[in-house]
């Protein structure tokens, strides 16, 4: 019986041939923590009494979710974090680097085949990259920066194949809000997801990090694809060379469940609130008006979002109701969207652009909103009190429904300006 | 059970005498297994982590007493306090999803609840409450309301609801998870063996 990805590259980490449902205790190969994490792992850490990291070169801390602070009890867990850093000789991302699960897999930490852990439940997100990433807690950060290792139980997999060719204004963000419609926000619980068909290789690599990113809210442990020549590409040229090791599902792997999805006539997916899964077609909400909207997150704040975003703005004004936030991704995402103009689109449509990191996503700051306001957004989460005010209601979208809903002050379909977008 | 030999002194009442060979007793007690109220939100389902402990609270506070004052806030602002040390909190299908704030089961242990009984857990949540010593209990909880009183009987695998009359099989939890929450957690379980020894 052949074996998945999971259970490969589990195997690969543990030295024998492990299965669904077997425990295996692995080798790690980077590990890391944010700064609404970091506090936990560092106490715990302390009270192991270990002298040093296992490898100073596998670990990383980064400051981006509430970047820079907004208040005094986050500049303490800043400073606690930068003098954890500076005792045990750890790497730091501070703020302006950019949002953890952006700069990781950016600056080469990660690779095809590893096996990696976040104290952050979008960890999942390079699986697009072919590596078990998976989000854990806090203290099992701990645990590995003192020893390298941790505990898995393999999952099983459910394959996902996704057919079919995108029509114009729809983007990989309406792909994954439709399956986790169909799946629920328990669909996938435990599970290791594959997502294969010509409708996830025909898309950039980019846009597949949305789709993995969110494999986390139906419950999957990893949203793995495999590796072709976009994502060896994608990774070449780091400033980390680490070897690719590509691993794909044997022809005869055992998967626990198998969902086909022809995504040719999709239209554009928004989430109402409160809740991830609760999704509906754009059509559906045409008379939402809206007081924000948000650009940004490990979900959609890279270039590609950005460039799909502007074009839709370009020449255009955010509507006078409504406030426009964007947040690039990294620090070098932000370069690269400031030497192609696109800083400029989106400050003469009228938007505000913050620095690199989370901006308004978990509701310390950026944009936290007020009672009764409604805002649409392209970050994975829209529970009740994500964006800092539980009297207030997200909803969840691709950048280019986020634009066209910020120049019409309502929720609006991207399709309308879909010349622009060809 | 043999007999235990009396030696009569006279004037002096009887007194047990140990025989040389040491007697196995069977001590039989009967005790009666503790109450816990139990403590149940409006909503049954998926409750998220972010509920559990909001980003306003989690990013900036580090005492996790504090944090526990504000557990499930943006849903029931009324919920902490009317939490009692023993109670066991109860949910439905897919608690703890979501975020992977460790800081969710932290405040839900220091609010002084006993043990989550759930339908079914999250996977990040459950492996981090089993990591800090929080006992979950996956079973049938549609029958248990806000204020039943329930009796956990693990030898027996099973949370009663007295209230009611009624006992639901719990699901046998994992042999690491067993582990570790026989430890008090994965640090003291690393510290004990050095490792991990499952």
């Amino acid at each position: 019986m052949g074996q998945t990805i999971a259970e490969k590259i589990l195997s690969n980490h543990c030295g024998r041939d492990v299965r669904a449902g077997d425990i295996a205790v692995c080798d790690v190969d980077f590990c890391f923590g944010q700064d609404g994490t970091s506090s936990i792992i560092i106490d715990s850490f302390r009270k192991l009494g270990v002298k040093q990291a296992f490898d100073k070169e596998k670990f990383r801390m980064v400051i981006d979710h509430s970047a820079p602070s907004p208040s005094i009890g986050v500049s303490e867990i800043h400073k606690k974090m930068r003098i954890f850093a500076k005792d045990f000789e750890l790497g730091l991302y501070d703020i302006g680097c950019g949002v953890c699960h952006q700069i990781i897999p950016q600056h080469g930490h990660v690779t095809c085949g590893d096996l990696v852990l976040g104290a952050d439940s979008h960890t999942c997100t390079y699986g697009a990259l072919n590596v078990f990433s998976t989000g854990v807690g806090s203290t099992d950060i701990a645990i590995t920066l003192a020893s390298g290792k941790n505990w898995f139980r393999v999952p099983e997999t459910m394959r996902i194949v996704a057919k079919g060719k995108l029509p114009a204004g729809v983007y990989s963000k309406d792909i994954i809000l439709s399956i986790i419609k169909d799946l629920g926000a328990n669909g996938a619980t435990y599970k290791s997801v594959e997502f294969y068909g010509n409708a996830i290789t025909d898309l950039s690599v980019d846009a597949r990090l949305t789709i993995s990113n969110m494999a986390v809210e139906m419950g999957a442990k990893v949203g793995l694809m495999e590796a072709d020549n976009k994502v060896l590409k994608w990774l070449a040229g780091r400033e980390r060379e680490k070897t690719p090791n590509p691993i794909q599902a044997d022809i005869d792997a055992r998967y626990a469940a198998i969902k086909e999805y022809d995504i040719s006539n999709l239209s554009p997916q928004v989430a109402k609130p409160h809740a991830v899964d609760n999704v509906s077609s754009v059509d559906e909400l045409k008379d939402v008006r809206i007081g924000q909207a948000y650009l940004g997150t490990c979900t959609n704040g890279r270039l590609e979002d950005l460039e799909i975003a502007v074009k839709i703005l370009k020449r255009n004004k955010v509507h006078p109701d409504v406030k426009l936030i964007v947040a690039p991704a990294s620090r070098e995402i932000f370069l690269e969207a400031s030497k192609k103009g696109l800083i400029d689109v989106f400050v003469e449509a009228g938007a505000v652009v913050v620095g690199p990191g989370c901006g308004p996503c978990v509701g310390t700051h950026n944009g936290v909103l007020a009672d009764g306001e409604v805002a649409i957004s392209t970050a994975n989460r829209n529970f009740k009190g994500r964006m800092g005010n539980p009297n207030s209601f997200i909803y969840l979208a691709s950048p280019a429904t986020v634009a066209a809903s910020a120049i019409k002050g309502r929720i609006a379909d991207p399709r309308e300006y879909r010349k622009r977008l060809i | 059970m043999k007999k235990k030999k009396i030696k009569r002194v006279k004037g002096q009442g009887s007194r047990v005498k140990k025989t040389r060979k040491k007697i196995a007793v069977e001590e039989i007690k009967i005790r009666a297994l503790p109450q816990h109220t139990a403590r149940r939100l409006k909503v049954r389902d998926n409750i998220n982590t972010d509920y559990v402990i909001s980003g306003r609270y989690k990013f900036s506070i580090q005492d996790p007493k504090e944090l526990s004052r504000h557990i499930f806030e943006d849903i029931d602002p009324e919920f902490a306090a009317r939490i009692t040390k023993g109670d066991i909190l109860v949910a439905g299908e897919n608690f703890g999803c979501g975020s992977s704030r460790e800081q969710a089961p932290q405040a839900l242990k220091w609010a002084g609840l006993y043990a989550v009984a759930a339908r079914s857990f999250a996977r990040i949540f459950y492996r981090n409450a089993f990591n800090i010593g929080l006992m979950l209990i996956e079973c049938d909880t549609s029958f248990i309301d806000d204020g039943d009183s329930l009796e956990l009987d693990l030898d027996n695998g099973k949370l009663k609801n007295v209230s009611k009359g009624l006992a639901f099989d719990i699901k046998p939890i994992g042999s690491v998870m067993k582990k570790l929450l026989e430890d008090g957690g994965v640090i003291e379980h690393f510290k004990k063996y050095g490792g991990f020894k499952f």
